[in-house]
């Protein structure tokens, strides 16, 4: 059994800051992860980073541009943090050498950004995601921190009080995907979940294959609450057979939409009279897929972004990123043809609930970054707030975990968090087929560190086991791509009560198969058919908090459109839902959203598309 | 159109039926429906492109009896236009042998886990298009790096010598509560080494780390050079770089072949960068081997 103090799920951005954050508070810290941190997906992000830096600006400033932008879903303490130590992180980001682009005077440059009353978001070219990424992880290289790479952990080691929020979490079970060795590990103060997002979920997203939403599925088998699973934010201009993304500054440069007839949709249709394609993110991915639903969409389903009269030597200059993207991943030269674009599932506002310490109801489980919900997001998430929030929210949780005091949370987390019980009409039940040899902590009285470490291991074994041995079934590819189909056809851009039902009943079919799953590689060497047979089993969870959130708000708030709720209805639902899972069968309550931060109150206001 | 579906797989089928609760039989038939919807579709897919590609990839499990000794196999999967390698084998994977081990995440450009030697050269698989090559499609791992399973190569060797130069900014001399100033032609200047994404075809392609193990190799000297010629580090930082990349098994060792300048998927003039530290390294007197 491996022991540190603290253990870090996970090297992305959340993870790399959390563990450098417990290192400097004098922990022992373990990274343990699948992929080699320089893998991880924080290196795609492209936009940038929101910070209040200069004068002129301020962090209340960017606090109520990131509530307006929520669709006042965020909890204002959550976000007031986030705004008032952006600016102190992104300048240790650069005192760590981070490469941001600069200004005649030195000093990092700063841009405009959708939703932003100040250009404050500050940036690495076109890559500073992979600049963030890189540097983090030279800073963590520089320290010595132990990593674990490609271990994939594939269940929390948690004492099983009947009570999630008395339960505490003492370690993680991982496997060595090299050599297929199941081995534990003991977190002497704390683990933190820093898995990223679950756009696996979904059969088009920017998101790479190994965001699976490990952490969320794992936590919320262990007692946690997930939060706000239904807000998903959708690209509207993403390639259509991979999903990479096309940055929003081919529509800023001036790029325009066609629909298969040859028109300029935006304006032609009337989805935005006044923005055209430069709308925002959700009106336009809406506009796109109207098109192809009524029939003018290209091949039945994208539209096309053309540029070309922008002329190649502007094109060259200012976009030449994406003249690589569309000939590398579309085969289309983009000075001679029309780039095929469509939208795409990109980013989970909701999450892991935690308060704005990082802190689980679970003591000793932490989680940051895309696969926690903090809310700072709310129902929609401005573009730039991605990485402050792993930095800020990373280091947070990294602290306390270490044991630093940051204060008692004002966010409120578990069942004690609870305002009002939920009811969704679901058409089949929800949750595992057969939960009782499932994740929920251990079985029997396991409540002292050693017994709930080695019968998790113990149970880890036992599905692997089953899963090898198993000599015929269903492949987890199957299952998973009717899983990403059936969440794409109906828990989309847009949703109606038929469609998430139907969805309910595809993902109960795909739990139902997942009985019936093998691994047909019979090699313990760096076995991937066994990850992702596992990873589908949490990709199921997953989609199915997200589906029934969806089901529950009734109201069309941010990313959520409803077909049959077409307002926001902030009497009934300025309030998160939460997704528990006792035992194996979820259940729906609800929590108010926190609107009174530091010296004010923030009041909804009408978000005008 | 052949497949990689062993055949003993429907006769065991039937055998085992009887043994089985009612509900797995069901579900076993579901299944072989399914199965069999899915191969109709795959042939359909296939017969509406007119086309497949066909795929030699490389095969090796050092545990499992009959892939012991490398080989090849052969797969024919459905053509798309837009198809990239990493595409294809995917296909391969999810429809005919889901055992076809290789390491692949972001398909962007950007994680740099799919570097595979494709046609006889270092690639990353998710950047090349299909249509851009001649059939067969050769998939092989990269070369000079111990293979450890199909596709898979152990990369320690790569990061330990990325760690080698202490990849990581060092000054003690911050400004309080701001940011240190970089000019922007010295932005310029390093822009393109910090572009790296550790995917190690530039190694695998280098005969000079082929034949000698320490040599530092192109990527670390890159990430020599991106903190060398940082100039928020300061001159006796740059001396003590100098110096590391000065080693015995360090740049001197670089023979200009350009072939990591060739391959690397993020256009990095590798062996420029090289040169660069070389010509620093003469220019600050320092000995060399």
């Amino acid at each position: 059994m491996h022991e540190h103090d603290v253990i870090v799920v996970g090297a992305g951005g959340a993870g790399l800051r959390a563990a450098v954050a417990a290192h400097e508070e004098g922990a022992d810290v373990a990274m343990v992860t699948k992929l080699h941190p320089v893998r991880s997906h924080t290196g795609a992000a492209e936009g940038g980073i929101n910070a209040a830096l200069r004068e002129g600006d301020s962090w209340e400033s960017h606090a109520y541009d990131t509530m307006k932008g929520s669709d006042f879903l965020g909890d204002a303490p959550a976000i007031e943090t986030l705004c008032q130590t952006s600016p102190d992180e992104v300048i240790q980001l650069e005192h760590w050498g981070m490469p941001f682009s600069r200004e005649e005077d030195g000093r990092v440059s700063q841009r405009p950004f959708g939703g932003l009353s100040f250009p404050r978001t500050t940036y690495a070219g076109a890559e500073t995601g992979h600049h963030l990424l890189h540097t983090m992880y030279e800073q963590v290289v520089k320290r010595g921190i132990t990593v674990y790479d490609e271990w994939y952990v594939s269940r929390l080691a948690v004492t099983d009080h009947d009570d999630p929020e008395d339960r505490t979490c003492h370690g993680v079970v991982a496997i060595d995907i090299q050599t297929g060795r199941v081995e534990g590990f003991k977190a002497n103060k704390g683990v933190i979940i820093a898995t990223g997002g679950p756009g696996q979920a979904f059969d088009h997203t920017t998101n790479a294959v190994s965001c699976t939403g490990d952490g969320p599925a794992m936590a919320y088998r262990a007692g946690v609450p997930l939060e706000d699973m239904e807000f998903i934010q959708f690209h509207p201009t993403t390639l259509p057979s991979t999903g990479v993304l096309i940055s929003e500054g081919v529509r800023g440069e001036g790029g325009i939409l066609y629909n298969a007839n040859g028109e300029r949709l935006m304006f032609e249709y009337g989805y935005a009279n006044n923005d055209g394609e430069l709308a925002s993110r959700d009106v336009v991915a809406r506009a796109e897929l109207t098109e192809v639903n009524e029939g003018r969409g290209i091949e039945d389903e994208y539209v096309h972004l053309d540029m070309r009269h922008l002329g190649d030597e502007r094109i060259i200059d200012r976009l030449e990123n994406i003249l690589h993207l569309a000939a590398d991943f579309e085969g289309v030269d983009g000075l001679e043809r029309p780039m095929p674009v469509k939208p795409g599932q990109h980013y989970a506002m909701g999450g892991i609930e935690t308060d704005e310490n990082g802190e689980t109801c679970i003591a000793g489980l932490y989680a940051a970054g895309e696969c926690a919900c903090v809310s700072v997001h709310g129902a929609n998430r401005l573009g730039g707030n991605a990485l402050p929030e792993l930095i800020v929210y990373g280091a947070r949780a990294g602290r306390h975990a270490a044991g630093t005091d940051l204060g008692e949370a004002q966010i409120q987390t578990g069942r004690s968090a609870k305002s009002e019980e939920g009811n969704i009409d679901s058409p089949v039940p929800l949750g595992a087929v057969d939960a009782t040899d499932e994740d929920v902590a251990a079985d029997g009285a396991a409540v002292d560190v050693e017994t709930v470490i080695s019968k998790a291991v113990e149970a880890e074994n036992a599905r692997i086991e089953r899963l090898m041995t198993k000599d015929e079934g269903l492949q987890h590819a199957e299952i998973r791509h009717k899983l990403q189909k059936a969440m794409t056809a109906n828990v989309n851009v847009f949703r109606t009560e038929d469609g998430l039902k139907q969805a309910l009943r595809d993902i109960r079919e795909a739990r139902e198969a997942y009985e019936d799953v093998y691994v047909a590689d019979p090699s313990r060497t760096f076995n991937t058919d066994l990850i992702h047979t596992i990873e589908t089993q949490n990709l199921i969870d997953i989609a199915e908090t997200i589906t029934a959130g969806a089901l529950a708000r009734t109201e069309f708030r941010g990313a959520h459109w409803r077909a049959e709720h077409q307002e926001r209805k902030d009497e009934e639902w300025i309030k998160h839902t939460l997704m528990a899972w006792n035992d194996g069968s979820p259940e729906l309550y609800y929590k108010p959203v926190i609107l009174e931060g530091e010296e004010k109150t923030y009041e909804p206001k009408v978000r005008s598309y | 159109m052949s497949t990689q579906i062993p055949e003993t797989e429907s006769e065991s089928e039937e055998l085992a039926q009887s043994s089985k609760p009612e509900h797995q039989q069901r579900r076993m038939a579901e299944k072989r429906e399914r199965r069999v919807e899915r191969e109709a579709e795959a042939e359909a897919d296939a017969a509406a492109f007119d086309e497949t590609i066909h795929l030699k990839v490389f095969r090796y499990d050092p545990e499992v009896e009959g892939k012991k000794e490398p080989r090849f196999d052969d797969f024919h999967v459905p053509f798309k236009q837009g198809m990239t390698v990493l595409d294809a084998l995917m296909q391969a994977r999810d429809i005919f042998d889901s055992s076809l081990t290789f390491r692949h995440s972001c398909r962007q450009a950007i994680c740099g886990s799919d570097a595979m030697f494709v046609n006889g050269k270092q690639r990353l698989c998710c950047k090349t298009q299909i249509s851009d090559l001649s059939e067969p499609v050769r998939v092989e791992p990269l070369p000079h790096q111990e293979v450890v399973k199909d596709l898979v190569v152990d990369m320690e060797h790569f990061y330990d010598q990325m760690e080698s130069v202490e990849p990581y900014f060092q000054t003690n001399d911050l400004p309080a509560g701001e940011e240190q100033r970089q000019t922007r032609e010295n932005r310029e200047k390093v822009k393109m080494s910090t572009r790296c994404i550790w995917c190690g075809a530039c190694m695998s392609s280098c005969n000079i780390a082929a034949g000698d193990n320490e040599y530092l190799g192109p990527a670390a000297l890159n990430k020599a050079y991106r903190f060398a010629m940082d100039e928020r580090e300061g001159e006796d930082m740059k001396q003590h770089r100098l110096q590391i990349i000065e080693e015995e098994h360090g740049v001197w060792r670089c023979q200009t072949q350009f072939s990591c300048t060739n391959v690397c998927p993020k256009d990095i003039p590798l062996t420029e960068h090289i040169q660069e530290l070389k010509r620093e390294a003469v220019k600050n007197n320092l000995k060399f081997w």
